[in-house]
């Protein structure tokens, strides 16, 4: 055809890469578009998005740095000699993950030319349904046109542009991960996933971290036991809690410390304190601003600013698709986003029909105490089926490497949400507990394979493991029965 | 009516005198389970549930060393939970090295201390033992440590430690004494050597060890012993992990002798000798070679056999009620509702023949028998698709067929392999093993590309492998794993 190729990419990040790839397997003529518009306190990165960057790679290496803490002092009662307490250094584990990131980039790249997909370092924006343009950091401009453009420029984190000082002086997820020194005496506000898990491993690290939230921890997660059980955990573990607050200002300090000021929603009092560090993790914005999607005519939720796509993944106008953290409606997942990527190109040059299935996807909260869960909420059940049409198996239990480390395993909890009639189809499982996401993956996979409540009693556990209480599950919670696991 | 509960030297004689059949109504039990391990226990749980009278006996007959053990069986005190505590302070002793490079700093050199391991984990398991009698008696199931045999039809006799003997009736028994560690039968083997049985309590750390075998049990213990610094060898007849998929059973092996366990390969013992006395004191293991004649020795402070494991069922009386045992391994076959040849008396766990050594299994068995025989439930145990776990330093978890059973079942042509190396996020910072971490899938063609076996190579394999094993019981098809999204990032996600 007339255009430069059969498919550009707008986004070198979890979808974006998949998708260039899987189409370039095909055959075709591939571009791909990455650039990253530094944050507000100047961070920036290369290829790879978010996942890579300053999301999961990170997040999750950071989370087993904390972890790792813990081992240290387990491994005192399996019969280590070390003396404790143990230090941390900010520093040290700064420089492993960033370069191991480093080397995700650079993977990244070689993959997109082995694969002859073309790389544009440029920041595009649309001036036709078939043409981009964008310029480069030194300011050159470049024109790219294709046949078809999929749309996968993410997010990034937002700021409560409402609270002075917020901006000046608060990082966020995507400055914390490339902080050069420990960022001391933190404050990520609002309660989100990314709130919880960084400020899970900042108190690992031996950070002193409070987490200030105006309501609901884990918003969209299961609200009738496991995000609590969530925080709960935490705050055993150390990190502090500003429960039903939020900040009105943010001011900087003569010895550089950051002064916060926030209303107590409870007790209608006004309060203060200072901090090395405020992070940010009150939501994330679609990045669309710059794409000028209004001159193609690309439709977006009036309310998120994410765009609006079908089942096939395709916008308001043709041959321009939308995939990842961007569309609405979605979930903000790299699997998800990378699973749709691959399918999409399938279905545009590999004479599939495939659609992508959002449905019973599973997840997993890198909290201290992990939580791991597919399906629905056991709200969600409610509501759909009604509480007399579901039955909730439940445990507590106590992973065995707890009991010889003199751990607490309080939170640690699982639970299953089933239809009552018929079969028993399994609706939701849900577990709190170390290697949640290990445990989660396989019966994930089960639910997709439609298990039903006694098939999963008749599968034989694997002992010792934590992932056998599920196969366990007897107690329910109608019965109103002591659901704590008792030996073997 | 038959009252034998008294002591008696001539049991024999009681049953004469009050004649050879007791009446249905007058047994002093409605179940007698001998064996408080894993499926003796459970079981008896579960009759006590349905308002049955129960008595459970356990006896634990010492180690040539000496060691004994309290109330709960194989897996509690010689088995999973203490192997999986060690295996964990192993993987620590890991953890501590990488945790250097993810920012944590402490002095070089970090010494393990043998005997804190080892009390701790005992400790552990001596609430265990506790748990399991205040369990059997909230149940009012009445435990005897005593030692069980058949006397003749429905009458055991049980011997405690002071020699003491009673005489119990029981409309119905179940047989569950489980296993224990075979010996060489060469010179020096019962004097020198430990198994399994001695090595949990260990009251001393045991320095240089040779493991004679190629079994979990052997690769397990290996493991764990090297990950606290010892230095092992491992001596194998022939083969690693007989049973288990050969190709993974290789990688297995290849990890552990990178991670410094040495193996010799093709040599068994057929002399210990001790050099010195002490805790632990040295040994001189003469070894010959398997496919000639060299003869090679070493020396070493511990010597741990790991063979295999021999049933229970020599010296329990099962002649004296004619339940018919496999006269060269002793275990006992049953039909699909484990009941044995004679109709009153089942049999649950490690003695069955044909059927898994696992505590889970033994435990679902024990439970679903005693639901048919009280509760009138018809399900029977389900012993296709378990999964199992091997918790050596690199676990290995698997589900169903291995590559070669699946071919030789099914066919090459018939069946696919997806398989996959893969990086664990973890590792990389520490730069552990690049290209050790490997999982497969096997599939039957014909059958919709089913799922039929399992196989995983990587950290936490156990935690992996069970929701895999539900989702193959539900019948998974290499289509619906292709579309579950995984959880990122995680190992389970391969």
């Amino acid at each position: 055809g007339k255009n430069d190729y059969d498919l550009l990419v707008i986004g070198g990040g979890s979808g974006g890469l998949a998708c260039a790839k899987e189409a370039a397997q095909f055959g075709r003529k591939v571009a791909v578009l990455d650039y990253v518009e530094p944050s507000p306190q100047g961070t920036a990165w290369g290829l790879g998005g978010t996942c890579v960057n300053v999301g999961c790679i990170p997040k999750k290496l950071m989370h087993q740095a904390a972890l790792l803490g813990s081992a240290l002092k387990d491994a005192q009662h399996y019969g280590w000699n070390i003396s404790q307490p143990v230090h941390h250094t900010w520093s040290v584990m700064a420089d492993s993950v960033q370069n191991y990131v480093k080397s995700l980039n650079w993977g990244h790249r070689v993959q997109l030319q082995e694969k002859k997909v073309k790389y544009f370092n440029i920041k595009g924006s649309f001036s036709d349904p078939h043409t981009v343009r964008g310029l480069t950091k030194a300011g050159k401009e470049t024109v790219v046109t294709a046949d078809n453009i999929v749309i996968a420029t993410g997010g990034r984190p937002k700021y409560p542009t409402h609270v002075a000082g917020a901006l000046e002086y608060g990082i966020t997820s995507d400055d914390l991960f490339w902080l050069k020194e420990s960022p001391g005496k933190t404050l990520p506000s609002f309660i989100l996933y990314v709130s919880l898990e960084c400020a899970g491993f900042l108190t690992g690290i031996g950070l002193d971290t409070t987490v200030m939230m105006r309501s609901i921890p884990l918003r969209g997660f299961d609200q009738a036991q496991m995000a609590s059980l969530v925080t709960e955990h935490m705050e055993s573990y150390g990190t502090k809690f500003l429960k039903r607050c939020f900040p009105t200002k943010v001011e900087k300090l003569k010895n550089n410390r950051l002064q916060v000021t926030w209303k107590n929603a409870d007790l209608g009092t006004e309060e203060t304190d200072s901090f090395n560090t405020i992070m940010w993790a009150v939501g994330r914005a679609p990045d669309t601003k710059t794409l000028n999607l209004e001159a193609v005519g690309v439709k977006t939720n009036s309310e998120t600013g994410k765009i609006i796509v079908d089942a096939s993944e395709a916008t308001s106008v043709p041959h321009i698709y939308a995939i990842g953290d961007i569309t609405e409606g979605r979930p903000e997942l790299t699997p998800t986003a990378i699973a749709a990527g691959k399918l999409l190109a399938q279905r545009l040059f590999g004479q599939s029909a495939e659609l992508m299935d959002y449905d019973n996807v599973p997840t997993t909260v890198f909290t201290p105490l992990e939580y791991g869960c597919v399906g629905l909420s056991e709200e969600a059940a409610v509501q759909r089926h009604g509480a007399d049409n579901i039955e909730v198996y439940h445990a507590y239990y106590k992973p065995l490497e707890f009991t010889v480390a003199e751990r607490d395993a309080t939170q640690c909890y699982v639970k299953m949400v089933c239809l009552r009639r018929r079969e028993q189809r399994i609706l939701g499982l849900h577990l709190i507990g170390p290697n949640a996401g290990e445990v989660i993956q396989g019966f994930a996979l089960g639910i997709k394979c439609g298990a039903t409540y006694p098939q999963l009693m008749k599968t034989v556990g694997i002992h010792p493991t934590c992932a056998e209480e599920v196969t366990k599950l007897r107690i329910t919670k109608r019965s109103g029965l002591d659901a704590t696991v008792t030996g073997c | 009516s038959v009252q034998a509960h008294k002591e008696e030297e001539n049991p024999q004689k009681t049953m004469e005198v009050n004649g050879l059949m007791p009446g249905v109504n007058s047994y002093d039990y409605d179940l007698i389970v001998i064996g408080g391990g894993s499926g003796g226990l459970a079981a008896a749980k579960e009759a006590a549930k349905y308002g049955k009278k129960v008595m459970v006996l356990d006896f634990v007959t010492p180690t040539p060393q000496g060691s004994s053990w309290g109330l709960g069986g194989t897996c509690v005190n010689v088995g999973c939970i203490p192997k999986k505590l060690m295996h964990q302070a192993a993987l620590l002793g890991q953890a501590l090295q990488d945790s250097r490079k993810f920012g944590w700093h402490f002095p070089e050199e970090v010494k393990h201390n043998w005997m804190t391991m080892t009390e701790s984990v005992q400790n552990y398991i001596g609430s265990l033992n506790w748990g399991y009698r205040v369990a059997l008696r909230d149940s009012k199931v009445t435990y005897e440590n005593a030692y069980g045999e058949f006397v003749g039809p429905h009458t055991v006799k049980a011997t405690n430690k002071k020699g003491i003997e009673k005489l119990y009736t029981a409309e119905r028994f179940i047989i569950a004494t489980g296993e224990r560690p075979r010996y060489l039968g060469v010179p020096g083997d019962k004097e020198y050597c430990i198994s399994s049985d001695d090595l949990f309590s260990l009251p001393y750390c045991p320095g240089k060890t040779l493991v004679v075998g190629a079994s979990y049990v052997a690769l397990e213990c290996a493991g764990f012993l090297a990950g606290l610094g010892l230095d092992v060898t491992v001596m194998v007849r022939s083969i690693l992990l007989r049973g288990f998929d050969q190709d993974m059973a290789n990688r297995i092996g290849e990890y552990m002798k990178e991670h410094g366990v040495n193996f010799i390969r093709e040599f068994v013992p057929i002399k210990v000798e001790q050099v010195e006395e002490g805790t632990p004191g040295i040994l001189k293991v003469t070894a010959k070679s398997t496919t000639g004649d060299q003869i090679i020795e070493g020396e070493y402070n511990t010597v741990l056999l790991a063979i295999g494991r021999d049933p229970c069922t020599r010296k329990i009386g099962l002649d004296k009620v004619g339940v018919n045992i496999n006269e060269k391994t002793g275990k006992i076959p049953v039909n699909d509702e484990e009941q044995t040849n004679v109709p009153y008396i089942y049999a649950v766990g490690d003695i069955l023949q044909d059927k898994l050594e696992l505590t889970p299994v033994a435990i679902q068995a024990g439970r679903l028998l005693v639901q048919r025989l009280y509760a009138g439930a018809a399900t029977k145990c389900d012993y296709v698709n378990v999964p199992t776990t091997v918790f050596t330093p690199l676990e290995y978890g698997a589900c169903g067929y291995s590559e070669e059973t699946a071919v030789e079942k099914f066919g090459e042509e018939n069946i696919e392999v997806y398989h996959s190396h893969f990086w664990p996020l973890e590792w990389t910072v520490p730069s552990r093993d690049n290209n050790k971490c490997y999982a497969k899938i096997i599939c039957n063609i014909q059958d919709n590309e089913r799922v039929i076996g399992f196989h995983i190579l990587g950290p936490n394999a156990g935690e992996v492998t069970q929701g895999f094993a539900a989702a193959i019981k539900c019948g998974l098809t290499k289509e619906q794993l292709d579309n579950t999204v995984g959880i990122h990032p995680v190992c389970a996600e391969v």
